[in-house]
C-alpha cells in the first residue's frame, strides 16, 4: 500500500499579530507548524501502513524551509518525502496549489502507484478546505472528505469502507481504490516518532522538485498566472462605534434586574417569544 | 489586474443558488443565499435561479416551490435516483453540466459540509475561482462579484475577486446571511428540467448505511433565538452549570469559546466561533469570554449581545450591546433566578 500524505506548512498562528498600525500581518519570527489537521490524516496514513505494509511519502508545497515540515513528518514515521518548490508557485490560490501537487503525485505513480492520497480537512492560514478535492478531481479518484473512521480496507478486492461525517448524521461509504480522504479533527492521535525515525528523518534525502522536475509544462497554470482568484484587498475588521452599555446597580441582583430591563427594553418582542420557549419552568 | 473576460465567458449571466436537499429537507443556508442571491441578481440586473437536484419525490418538488418563495425566479431541477443520498461523483456531473449548458456568472453554495465537498470537485472540473467561507458578497463597480472572508484565523478580512473567469463562485457559511422573509400564497416561476444522464453502474463510491445523529441532546446552536455561553472566566468546569442553568430558564442554547471545548468542558459542537458555529440568535449572553476575533465573528449577526466580565476593557466590549460588569459566578445564577421569576410572572398574567 503506499500512501501520498500532502502536508502544509503553516505559522502557528496562535502567534500571528496583526501591525497595530498597517493592518498587515507580522510574520516575521512567527514558528511555523505543519497545518494541526494534516497530522490526523498522517496518522490515519500510517496507521494503515502498519497494518497493511507499503509506505506513506510526505508531499508539501512551499518555500525551501518548508523542507522542516517534511522532516517532522519522518520524525514521525513517514517513509519518504517530496518538497516541491519553485518560485513559479509564488501566489497559488487552491486551483493552482492542486494543480501544482496533482502534478507531483502523477510524476511520484510514474514510478510507484499510488493507492491513497491523504490531505488535511483544511489548513489553518488559508482554511478553505479546497485543494484535498482539487488533487481528487484532477486525478480522478474518488472523493471522502470528513471522515471520521477509517472501517475496513480490502487491498486484494482493492475496496475500503469508511464513516464520513455529513450534515445530521454519518454516511458508511464503500468504494475503489485509489482514494482520497481527509480525516475529521479529533479523530486519532499523532504518535511520537521512535528514535530510529528521529535518526532517519534527520539524515533523510528530501526529494526536492521544481516545477519542471515535477513534469508541470505550463507555466501558466501555476502560481498567480494559474490562480482565477485575485485577493484585491485585506483589511482590519471594522470596531463598532459604539461600546458596550454597562448596566447599573450594586450586587449581583440589581445589576440582573437592570441587565433584563434593559434587554427587553431593546428587543420587546423577545419577552413573548421567550415566555413561548421557555414553557414548562 | 484588471477585467479582461475572455469571449468564452461574454454570454455568462444570472446568479444561481444551489438548493441544498439532503433527505428531503432543504438546507436552511439555501434559504439564506437565495435571500443575499436576489440583492445581488437585482443590482446586476439580471435572474436568480435556484438549482435544485434530488430523487423524483414530493420532497424535491417541494424544495422547488420553496425556491420561489424566497426569491427566485427560475429553478433549474434535476431529479433522478441517483441524487437521492449526496455522493460526489453525480452532484459534480449534475452541477458542472448545468453550469456548461446554461452558464451563470455567479454560483453561490452553502459552506456546509456537502457545499464545500461539492464546491471544491466543481470550480476544480470548471477550473474557475472559488472563494471559501466568506462573510460578506458585493458587486463591484465593474460588475464582477467582491467576496469577503475572514483569514488568518479571523484576524483580518480580505475581499476576492475572479475576475478572468466564469462563473465566479463562492461558499457561504450557514446564518451569516439573514433569512429573507418567504412569500405567502400561490408562488411559480420558470422551471428548467434537465435529465443526470448517468446510471449507478457509473457510480463508484456506495453509500452502504445511513447513522443519523442523535438530535435529541445535539446542540442546535446555529438556529437558537437565544444562546448563552461561557468561557475561560468561569474558572473551572463545575461552574459551567451557571451557564447550562441560565440556559434552562431562557428555553435556550448553551455554547462556549475554543479553550473550553480543547480543555473538554464541553462538546466540540457547542464551540462558537470562526472554527465553530456562526449564530445569529436574538439574544446572546457571554460569560466570562474575553471577545477575540475568532469569537467575534461567531456571534456578529446576535441582534442583542450582552457581556458579562470582570474586565470593562474587555475587548467583547467592543461588540457587545449591553454589558454587565462583575463577577460571573455570582451574576449569573442572579439572572437565572430573575428571569426565572419574570417570566413565570408573566406566563400566569398572560
Ligand atoms: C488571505 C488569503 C485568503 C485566501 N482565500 C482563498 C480563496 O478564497 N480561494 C482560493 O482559491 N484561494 C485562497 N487563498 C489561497 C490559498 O490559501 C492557497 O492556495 C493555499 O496554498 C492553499 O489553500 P488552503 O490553505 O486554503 O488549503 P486547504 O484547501 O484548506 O487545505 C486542505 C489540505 O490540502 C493540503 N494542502 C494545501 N496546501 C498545500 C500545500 N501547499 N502543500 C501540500 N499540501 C497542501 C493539506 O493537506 C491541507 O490540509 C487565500 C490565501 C490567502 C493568503
Ligand atoms: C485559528 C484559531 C481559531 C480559533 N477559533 C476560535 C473559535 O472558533 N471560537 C473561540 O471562542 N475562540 C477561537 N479561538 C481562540 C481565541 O483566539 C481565544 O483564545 C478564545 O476565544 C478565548 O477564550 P475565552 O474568551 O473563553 O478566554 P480568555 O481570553 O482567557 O478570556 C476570559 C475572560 O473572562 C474574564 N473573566 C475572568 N474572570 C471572570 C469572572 N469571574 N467573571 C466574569 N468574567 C471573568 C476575563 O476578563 C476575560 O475577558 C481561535 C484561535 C485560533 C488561533
Amino acid at each position: 500500500m503506499h500512501i501520498v500524505v500532502c502536508i502544509k506548512q503553516v505559522p502557528d498562528s496562535a502567534q500571528i499579530r496583526v501591525h497595530p498600525v498597517t493592518n498587515t500581518i507580522m510574520r516575521q519570527g512567527v514558528p511555523t507548524i505543519i497545518n494541526p489537521y494534516d497530522l490526523f490524516s498522517l496518522e490515519e496514513a500510517l496507521r494503515l501502513r502498519d497494518a497493511f505494509g507499503g509506505k506513506v511519502t510526505v508531499l508539501t508545497m512551499g518555500p525551501p524551509m518548508a523542507e522542516d515540515s517534511l522532516r517532522k513528518a519522518l520524525g514521525i514515521g513517514a517513509d519518504d518525502a517530496v518538497l516541491l518548490t519553485d518560485r513559479f508557485f509564488a501566489g497559488s490560490d487552491t486551483l493552482a496549489t492542486s494543480f501544482a501537487l496533482a502534478t507531483a503525485i502523477q510524476k511520484i505513480m510514474e514510478t510507484e502507484p499510488v493507492d491513497m492520497v491523504f490531505a488535511g480537512k483544511q489548513t489553518i492560514d488559508g482554511d478553505t478546505a479546497q485543494v484535498g478535492p482539487g488533487i481528487c478531481c484532477r486525478l480522478g479518484m474518488q472523493q471522502l472528505t470528513y471522515v471520521q473512521k477509517v472501517e475496513s480496507v480490502d487491498p486484494a478486492k482493492r475496496e475500503i469502507v469508511v464513516h464520513r461525517r455529513s450534515e445530521g448524521g454519518v454516511q458508511v461509504l464503500k468504494t475503489s481504490l485509489p482514494c482520497m480522504i481527509t480525516m475529521l479533527e479529533g479523530t486519532n492521535q499523532i504518535r511520537y516518532g521512535t528514535m530510529d525515525d528521529m535518526f532517519r528523518a534527520a539524515r533523510a534525502d528530501v526529494r526536492v522538485w521544481s516545477a519542471a522536475a515535477a513534469g508541470i509544462e505550463d507555466m501558466t497554470r501555476c502560481g498567480l498566472r494559474g490562480s482565477p482568484t485575485v485577493v484585491k484587498k485585506v483589511f482590519a475588521p471594522k470596531a463598532r462605534a459604539q461600546k458596550a452599555r454597562p448596566v447599573d446597580g450594586e450586587g449581583a441582583e440589581a445589576l440582573a434586574a437592570a441587565a433584563i430591563e434593559a434587554i427587553f427594553a431593546s428587543q420587546p418582542k423577545l419577552e413573548s417569544d421567550l415566555l413561548k420557549q421557555s414553557a414548562g419552568y | 489586474m484588471k477585467k479582461q473576460l475572455p469571449e468564452k465567458f461574454i454570454n455568462y449571466k444570472h446568479v444561481w443558488v444551489f438548493v441544498e436537499l439532503e433527505r428531503g429537507e432543504v438546507h436552511p443556508v439555501s434559504w439564506e443565499l437565495l435571500g443575499e442571491g436576489r440583492k445581488l441578481a437585482d443590482k446586476l440586473g439580471v435572474q436568480l435561479a435556484g438549482v435544485v437536484m434530488g430523487p423524483p419525490a414530493a420532497t424535491t418538488r417541494a424544495a422547488v416551490e420553496g425556491s420561489y418563495r424566497y426569491g427566485a425566479d427560475t429553478v433549474y431541477l434535476m431529479e433522478d435516483p441517483l441524487l437521492t443520498d449526496y455522493r460526489n461523483e453525480p452532484f459534480t456531473k449534475a452541477m458542472t453540466d448545468l453550469v456548461n449548458t446554461y452558464q451563470p456568472e455567479i454560483l453561490l453554495l452553502g459552506a456546509t459540509t456537502l457545499g464545500r465537498d461539492l464546491a471544491g470537485s466543481v470550480a476544480t472540473t470548471l477550473a474557475t475561482g472559488l472563494t471559501a467561507d466568506c462573510t460578506e458578497l458585493a458587486i463591484d463597480d465593474e460588475g464582477s462579484l467582491a467576496a469577503t472572508r475572514p483569514t488568518f484565523g479571523g484576524s483580518l478580512l480580505c475581499t476576492i475577486h475572479t475576475l478572468n473567469f466564469r462563473p465566479q463562485m463562492a461558499t457561504i457559511r450557514p446564518r451569516v446571511m439573514a433569512m429573507p422573509e418567504a412569500k405567502d400564497g400561490e408562488v411559480s416561476g420558470g422551471l428548467i428540467e434537465v435529465p443526470l444522464n448517468m446510471k449507478e453502474d457509473d457510480v463508484i463510491t456506495k453509500i452502504l448505511d445511513f447513522i443519523a445523529d442523535n438530535t435529541t441532546n445535539k446542540a442546535q446552536l446555529a438556529y437558537a433565538d437565544v444562546v448563552v455561553a461561557g468561557g475561560m472566566g468561569l474558572g473551572k468546569p463545575e461552574n459551567f452549570k451557571l451557564v447550562k442553568d441560565l440556559a434552562e430558564v431562557l428555553g435556550a442554547e448553551y455554547g462556549g469559546s475554543r479553550p473550553l471545548v480543547q480543555k473538554g468542558w464541553i462538546d466540540s459542537d457547542r464551540q462558537i466561533g470562526q472554527t465553530g458555529k456562526t449564530i445569529r440568535p436574538k439574544l446572546y449572553i457571554a460569560a466570562g469570554i474575553s471577545g477575540a476575533i475568532q469569537h467575534r465573528v461567531g456571534v456578529e449577526g446576535a441582534d442583542l449581545i450582552l457581556a458579562i466580565n470582570t474586565d470593562p476593557n474587555a475587548p467583547i466590549m467592543d461588540f457587545a450591546h449591553l454589558a454587565i460588569i462583575g463577577d460571573a459566578m455570582t451574576i449569573l445564577p442572579a439572572l437565572t433566578e430573575a428571569f426565572r421569576k419574570r417570566l413565570s410572572v408573566n406566563r400566569m398574567a398572560g
